[in-house]
């Protein structure tokens, strides 16, 4: 059988206009008819030959760093931008979730939100009749569907602009970090559905920075890094690629402090390393590492304290940890936060980092650094555990 | 079912995808007109207001000057409404469409469907206004006992419609499309209608006017068609071949030239927006 979906060659190069205008002006048109721009844009090729095919049933997760190209396949993919070169030969329709409720609109009532969006999704107006009542149940709000978006919670409008898309019947669904909103029972909800998807033999290209759900979810992977193909093979396999290839980055993060230069004191340098110092760019749960901030210090302070901050891949802060107050003289530091107990579940999380006087943090950094956790997991210390945190609770059984 | 994505080579008008996605005209027309009344106290009586007072303003500012200094075969009040009721399928769809790539920006940029279905509902819209308010028409044609011929009537106001209709949808693409890429005509479209309202004998008979060139330079306007052919529809008020012939001219170019430009550039409307 021929593929689903043969990706040829594609290319897309944008015009990158170095005034950084987000728009032209016809003013900025009729002056450069005169002056000869001296040579002010620059071409940049989002993606460069770009080939693979993809399969009936395949679910296919797209992953690579932020800004490797990704969603602008996507997008060619979605008809939404044409490629610059090559083609695509589609045989089955497609359907684009480059966002959950294009086209929602606030003033409009959920009822008629649904049929605006399922329509504009490509639903034919009897395909949206007949599952009404399933995409309102699936939605969970059959009290406010003749209530105006714009009274929705966030919560709900999110679970009702799923709830139409989970209904599309078109043999391709195209899916771009849709899971990165909403809470973790809506997330397993949306992975629920898209197993089911993929399941009933349809095609699926999903996109997505969250390791876990992709493993789960999909057959075979692509990554993607700074608009080519580097690997397209089953998913572990571009999964492993995807942690080995980011970590030539290595772990030490070398902060820009003229950016963040002050006079009292910055960091410099935050690495991620195991508990002999080594700096490692995954770390296997269950085991022990430690973080380490380089510092300086131009003047004596009396009171000073340097903290480190975790947010999950969807910046929900999720602990803090400070070091005790102490007087600092002037000099070169290095501080070593230790963790040896607590064991984090899979998945990115990013560290901020601050130096404070007193009450009076001086020096704040959220730059991207970041520390991965895989999905190994020493069996002997976390047993069948998921989520954020895995380690046990103390529990017992008592017979009454 | 096979098909490619390419860059794009050849120019068509794509009118098999248009029926494709023909349910998308309704409910982007349905939604634009539930939008609008939405929240108001009077609904859709605004649609018919809005011609109503206009008619009213002029009947009293410039009504008796006008009666005065030109034949007109029909009241002032009648005159007028007949003007604006056309006129405004021109100002608002006008203003709809030309707004409308950069309104919807943020699907356009999530999802592919015919781009042109935006700027046709947005015309679309814009007839429905006309529907209330040509109910209202009606009656004042009654109030007024005009005679009207019902042949003529037939003909000539689907007529108006249509030449107001591609003209509309012609000049609103262009502007949708120049919009999208130069925000400027964001702030060109308002002051042009208001320019062309003068410019269009919505308010005063041609009559009005002795200047011969003067005559042939305002024909240039697409409008100065629609008005004069809905007028002829009620009244069988004669009209100057040769300018109608200049107008209806004159909307076939940008119904052509619109429609050109903006399946040219559509395909990087979502770079641009």
């Amino acid at each position: 059988m021929k593929p689903i979906l043969e990706i040829q060659h594609i290319s897309k190069k944008f015009r990158i206009r170095h005034e950084k205008q987000p728009y032209l002006s016809i003013r900025d048109s009729f002056s450069s008819l005169f002056k000869p721009s001296n040579n002010s844009t620059e071409d940049f090729y989002a993606l460069q030959d770009i080939s693979f095919n993809v399969n009936q049933g395949d679910t296919i997760g797209i992953v690579g760093k932020n800004g490797a190209g990704k969603s602008t396949l996507l997008k060619i993919l979605s008809k939404i931008t044409p490629p610059t070169s090559g083609k695509i030969i589609c045989r089955g329709r497609i359907a684009s979730l480059l966002e959950v409720g294009t086209g929602f609109h606030p003033e409009l009532s959920g009822r008629e939100n649904i049929f605006l969006n399922g329509s504009i999704l490509g639903m034919k107006r009897s395909e949206i009749v007949k599952n009404f009542d399933a995409i309102v149940d699936f939605a969970g709000v059959e009290r406010f569907i003749d209530t105006p978006l714009k009274h929705y919670s966030s919560g709900m409008q999110l679970r009702l602009a799923f709830a139409v898309a989970a209904f599309l019947e078109n043999e391709i669904l195209i899916i771009d970090e849709v899971l990165a909103v909403g809470d973790s029972e809506f997330q397993e909800k949306c992975i629920g559905k898209m197993e089911d998807v993929s399941k009933s033999g349809r095609t699926l290209l999903f996109v997505s920075h969250n390791m876990g759900a992709v493993k789960t979810l999909c057959n075979k992977g692509v990554l993607i890094n700074e608009g080519k193909l580097v690997l397209h093979d089953t998913m572990n396999a571009v999964a492993m690629k995807y942690i080995t290839n980011s970590s030539h980055r290595n772990n030490e993060f070398i902060i820009d402090y003229h950016k963040h230069r002050n006079g009292i004191g910055y960091a410099t340098k935050v690495s991620v390393e195991d508990i002999e110092g080594n700096t490692i760019q995954v770390i296997s749960i269950g085991q022990a590492w430690q973080i380490r901030v380089n510092f300086t210090i131009n003047e004596q302070i009396p009171h000073f304290i340097i903290g480190i901050g975790f947010l999950t891949s969807e910046s929900i802060p999720f602990r803090t940890s400070w070091s005790v107050p102490q007087v600092i003289l002037p000099g070169n530091y290095e501080a070593i936060f230790k963790e040896t107990k607590i064991h984090y579940g899979s998945g990115k999380y990013f560290i901020h980092v601050g130096l404070s006087s007193r009450e009076q943090t001086f020096n704040y950094i959220q730059d991207d650094i970041s520390i991965d956790f895989d999905d190994y997991v020493d069996k002997s210390i976390a047993p069948r555990s998921n989520g954020l945190i895995l380690n046990q609770m103390e529990s017992e059984i008592k017979k009454l | 079912m096979e098909y490619e994505i390419k860059p794009r080579t050849k120019l068509t008008l794509g009118l098999a995808e248009l029926w494709l996605y023909r349910e998308l005209f309704y409910f982007f027309t349905w939604r634009d007109i539930k939008v609008k009344y939405k929240q108001t106290v009077l609904g859709f009586l605004w649609a018919i207001l809005q011609p109503l007072l206009m008619t009213l303003l002029f009947t009293f500012s410039l009504g008796r000057i006008i009666s005065e200094n030109s034949t007109l075969n029909m009241p002032y009040p009648l005159f007028a409404m007949s003007g604006l009721v056309v006129w405004n399928i021109f100002s608002s769809g006008l203003a709809n469409a030309g707004n409308s790539m950069v309104n919807n920006a943020n699907i356009i940029k999530k999802i592919y469907f015919p781009r042109l279905i935006i700027p046709i509902s947005a015309v679309l819209t814009s007839l429905f206004d006309f529907l209330m308010a040509f109910i209202i028409f009606i009656g004042m044609l009654f109030f007024y006992q005009t005679k009207v011929s019902i042949p003529h009537f037939i003909l000539f106001i689907p007529l108006s419609l249509f030449v107001t209709c591609i003209a509309t949808f012609g000049i609103g693409s262009w502007l949708a499309a120049l919009n999208i890429k130069y925000r400027d005509f964001r702030y060109v479209i308002p002051f042009m209608i208001q320019g062309l309202l003068f410019l269009t004998p919505v308010i005063y008979p041609l009559s009005l006017i002795n200047n011969v060139s003067l005559k042939y330079l305002l024909a240039i306007n697409p409008m100065y068609a629609g008005v004069e052919f809905f007028r002829y529809g009620i009244t069988m008020q004669h009209f100057d071949n040769q300018l109608i012939i200049i107008s209806v001219t004159s909307a076939i170019f940008f119904f052509v030239v619109g429609l050109f430009y903006f399946r040219k550039t559509e395909s990087y409307f979502a770079d641009l927006a």
